[in-house]
């Protein structure tokens, strides 16, 4: 509080200090610079051993609209989105009114006082913390792009003298990011120093909710999932990538491009392991992977929801003529454009039926960056072992967000399982190869690649064909080839990541979820329990659903679905794929596009047993 | 049925070219299209043209999209891989079978629908690529499958079969290549074999991307009186203003040519391309005349046909991405794959 204003309410110590438990929600505009200083303090607390998360909210723009940092710190590493902010960084006035309306009541709001804060802005039940930095940013800094940039560093130091955050951390970090700009590193430490010193002289800190050094991350990373995801494509050994730029998967191949630079070029004629195309839109960037693992490359391609309805076409292509592919959806808000850089579930239905005519695929679904890499990995294995397109799917919130995972592991034994492909020798054995014939009786017929040996041709297409290849349009041959292609794709459920499961004992109800969602429903789980309500908790991984997805929600009185969907997407799939009864299922659904907080999963779950209470009290009656 | 397997009947005496195969070794599955399509001889010409290059078949992939022309990869080269892709899209395939395996000849066979149409998209940007392939437009102004409707190449005035008139202005895929800067352009006549085979052994011979546009009039529904892309229309237009022989890599250059000036061509290959009966002050390496020459001649009311435009050094798209020289779908995995090791290193920059 500011001291020298000795009319201002004391702080409302209500209740003892909290340590490493906190949310931080930070205001500024976009293109002002403010990520560099919100992804410093989010790196201070990781490796001050605290588990933490940071969720951006921004715009689909450059410069100058709204845009929100959300920082969680827990001890308990609880680390969804927070549901309530104790500190509001206030640093946009367009904003003012909705920013300090959201912070909890105790809480505090950290506002730039150059210039005066509006009389009905303010409100009692909140500690406003006034730091005029534009005016100390003028005073110290000539240029004017440094005026604006300093700032940021200089609420950045301010919150670690109210939070706690240590000193030598940040000027750790400082001298990682800005160590070859002497100019710049100086004048980084000048503006942390300036907040730093100006919140420990004008307020009374700490706060009651502070860090304090603990050793929960072990030996975990901070990573974003399209940085994972590039990196398991790079360990899985893909060397073609085709995309067409589109948020929020364009990290993706930005991550993918950086990897390749690094690690794959020949080191003697310094020419490159790896062809990365920027195709022309999302249809040709589908055709490109295609025509690549047709040659027998590991290609993959990036893409979200609007790419997806693009290259659906040839997704049914790579389905019925059984071509390897590897796609990755980083779901964003639709339909249509919808918010582009707002998260979503929207696309499960919509990847698992891609294309028309009756397709199914196989999907993978990440909950976090780690199981994006492995998934990645999985994603090749998967589609050259079943020949046929395989989708990932993440979303927003885990592609562009950096998360506290375990550290990656690889295991140098690892070798690509290339499926049933045909060697120059086989073929010259065979004479006569049949590109769709079931051979083995498994579904999965033998592939051959081009410019291999000539008693491997055949001839590739998405027009009706039989077990041999050959064009055909009689009912017999072409059911044939389809009910295989059914049989073998549905056969890939066993050999899927099986889900997640967490179990408690006794418990009437269930709850399953998917993607993203994991950690609020773990954390929904936790205190539902305080509240004597116990889930047996079950996160799908894949599509085709494993067995046990039936059998858990044959077990339960009820099952909720969590998901972040209008429509209830991933409910409606374990109706029709799993053949879990209606009534079985009951959804809890988040879908305004930010990531989801434990509070909407247990108010979610709370409404439905309400309710059922109501209705079972009113049959009574 | 769109294919019918030829009985393999071989003369033991047929002639075999370098790598030791007949031309029946060249041959696919029997047409299946009308009797007299331009398609067909196109065919021909194909199978003739890697008969004399020697290529072994299974080094050549064939990829189409959708419609009449699509179907002829399977009439050509039985040996080799083909893939009917989706309509108007068989450029993206070749782009990514290409990157994945450059030492694949890829071959894409379209029609004028599949790539002045919906696939004039994927077209410019194979081109704009420079994706190292031979691509041919068999080009009969007309939409064969569905029955008779105006392609986008159909020219202002040509009749129907039904006598309506087209009153849009026809995409050239030509000028349209010569605009976007493709490093290879010929237009040739599926009735002139003799000089169609020179073209694509050059076409395959070029590193780069080859656009060939061959008008092949479609007999069922596009060859009447009122057509402008009939075997006869084409025959009184048809100028073969530049006559190109191909000369294969270590071959001694012993023909004389009378009169005119010759002018010779080296490919990267080695194979020469030498100009021979060009029109005075033709520049086959000059974009902007030969742009202006065809304008004039096609206001003149001719079909300039030949080998028209050639630039044999620009950059491949492998060039431009700097690719290994090795095709990048069987390196080794050691080659590929970081290890653990390196994982560890990447990871210290996530703490």
């Amino acid at each position: 509080m500011p001291r020298g204003n000795p009319a201002a309410a004391r702080p409302q110590r209500r209740s003892a200090t909290r340590s490493n438990d906190f949310a931080v929600k930070i205001a500024t505009v976009n293109g002002t610079g403010s990520a560099s200083a919100n992804s410093l303090l989010l790196q201070a607390i990781f490796r001050m051993g605290v588990p933490v998360s940071g969720k951006n909210l921004f715009p689909s723009n450059i410069q100058g609209l709204p845009t929100w940092y959300e920082i969680r710190a827990s001890g308990e590493g609880h680390t969804a989105r927070a549901d309530a902010f104790d500190i509001f960084v206030a640093m946009n006035p367009a904003t003012y009114e909705r920013d300090i309306a959201e912070v909890r009541p105790g809480g505090w709001v950290l506002h730039d006082s150059s210039w005066p804060l509006a009389q009905s802005l303010r409100r009692s039940d909140v500690q406003f913390l006034g730091i005029p930095l534009a005016k100390m940013c003028v005073d110290r800094f000539d240029r004017s792009r440094e005026r604006i940039l300093m700032k940021n560093i200089g609420y950045l130091g301010a919150l670690a003298a109210l939070l706690e955050v240590e000193v030598p951390v940040v000027e750790q970090l400082l001298e990682e990011n800005f160590g070859r700009k002497k100019a710049l590193l100086d004048s980084n430490f000048e503006a942390f120093r300036m907040g730093y010193d100006y919140a420990t002289e004008h307020f009374d800190g700490p706060l009651p909710i502070r860090l304090e050094r603990m050793d929960a991350n072990g030996d975990a990373i901070l990573i974003d999932g399209n940085t994972a995801a590039a990196l398991g494509c790079v360990y899985a050994g893909a060397t073609v990538a085709a995309w067409y730029p589109i948020t929020p998967s364009t990290s993706l191949v930005d991550a993918f491009t950086g990897f390749c630079r690094s690690y794959r070029v020949d080191p003697e004629t310094k020419r490159n392991r790896f062809c990365i195309l920027q195709a022309e839109d999302e249809l040709a960037a589908a055709g490109m992977v295609l025509g690549a693992n047709w040659a027998g490359a590991r290609a993959f391609t990036a893409t979200s929801g609007p790419g997806i309805s693009l290259m659906s076409e040839f997704i049914g292509l790579a389905y019925y003529a059984e071509i390897p592919s590897v796609f990755f959806d980083i779901q964003r808000t639709g339909p249509s454009t919808g918010m582009p850089t707002r998260t979503q579930q929207g696309d499960l239905m919509p990847v698992v039926y891609a294309s028309h005519g009756d397709t199914k695929h196989i999907a993978l679904l990440p909950a976090d960056p780690r199981e994006c890499f492995e998934f990645a990995v999985h994603a090749f294995d998967l589609a050259e072992r079943f020949q046929t397109p395989v989708f990932v799917v993440s979303d927003l919130d885990i592609a562009m967000n950096d998360w506290v995972v375990p550290a990656l592991a690889w295991d140098d034994a690892y070798r690509p399982d290339r499926g049933k492909v045909l060697d120059a020798q086989q073929l010259e054995d065979i004479q006569n190869f049949s590109r769709y014939l079931d051979v083995d009786g498994d579904g999965i017929p033998y592939r051959t690649l081009p410019g291999v040996h000539p008693n491997g041709a055949y001839f590739t297409r998405g027009s009706g064909h039989d077990a041999y290849g050959k064009y055909t349009e009689d009912a017999g041959p072409y059911t044939e080839v389809v009910d295989r292609i059914a049989r073998k794709v549905a056969s890939a459920a066993t050999v899927v990541p099986a889900p997640e499961v967490e179990k408690t004992r006794r418990a009437r109800y269930g709850v399953i979820t998917v993607g993203g969602c994991r950690r609020a429903v773990l954390e929904a789980r936790d205190r539902l329990k305080k509240q004597g309500i116990a889930l047996d908790y079950m996160r799908v991984r894949a599509f085709p659903f494993h067995d046990d997805v039936a059998a858990f929600a044959a077990s339960h009185e009820l099952t909720f679905v969590v998901e972040q969907n209008r429509d209830a997407q991933l409910r409606t799939l374990l109706m029709v794929e799993a053949g879990v009864p209606a009534d079985k299922l009951a959804s809890v659904r988040a879908y305004g596009g930010q990531p989801l907080g434990a509070g909407e999963v247990v108010a979610g779950v709370l409404d439905h047993l309400g309710r059922a209470s109501q209705r079972a009290a009113g049959g009574a009656a | 049925m769109t294919h019918i397997a030829k009985p393999k009947v071989r003369h033991p005496g047929l002639e075999r070219n370098a790598a030791g195969l007949t031309r029946r070794d060249y041959e696919g599955s029997m047409s299946t299209l009308c009797a007299g399509c331009g398609h067909d001889s196109i065919t021909a010409a194909i199978i003739e043209t890697f008969y004399r290059l020697g290529i072994p078949p299974e080094r050549v992939a064939k990829l189409s999209g959708i419609g009449c022309s699509a179907k002829t990869p399977a009439y050509f080269l039985g040996q080799a891989h083909g893939f009917n892709g989706v309509h108007g899209r068989m450029p993206a395939l070749a782009t990514g079978a290409g990157a994945a395996n450059r030492e694949l000849v890829c071959i894409g066979i379209s029609g004028d629908g599949d790539s002045l149409s919906i696939g004039l998209g994927q077209l410019s940007h194979a081109i704009r690529r420079n994706v190292n392939m031979l691509y041919i437009i068999e080009n009969n102004g007309v939409y064969g499958l569905t029955k008779g409707q105006f392609s986008a190449s159909a020219d202002i005035g040509s009749k129907s079969k039904r006598g309506e008139p087209n009153r849009q202005r026809p995409i050239d895929p030509v000028f349209l290549a010569l605009t976007l800067g493709a490093t290879f352009v010929a237009r040739s006549f599926s009735g002139d074999k003799k000089q169609l085979v020179p073209i694509l052994e050059a076409a395959i011979a070029h590193d780069g991307f080859a656009l060939v546009d061959v008008v092949s009039p479609c007999v069922t529904f596009n060859d009447h009186e009122a057509s402008t892309k009939s075997y006869r229309h084409t025959r009184e237009r048809d100028r073969p203003v530049v006559v190109a022989d191909f000369v294969p890599p270590a071959t001694e250059i012993t023909a004389s040519y009378e009169g005119g000036s010759v002018r010779d061509v080296t490919m990267h290959n080695g194979s020469v391309v030498r100009f021979r009966k060009v029109p005075e002050d033709y520049d086959p390496n000059d974009r902007d005349a030969v742009y202006a020459y065809l304008r004039e001649r096609q206001q003149a009311g001719e079909l300039p046909t030949g080998l028209l435009y050639i630039d044999p050094d620009a950059d491949e798209m492998h060039e431009v991405c700097e690719t290994l020289e090795a095709p990048l779908h069987n390196l080794p995995f050691e080659d590929l794959c970081p290890g653990r090791e390196a994982l560890a290193e990447i990871q210290a920059r996530f703490r």
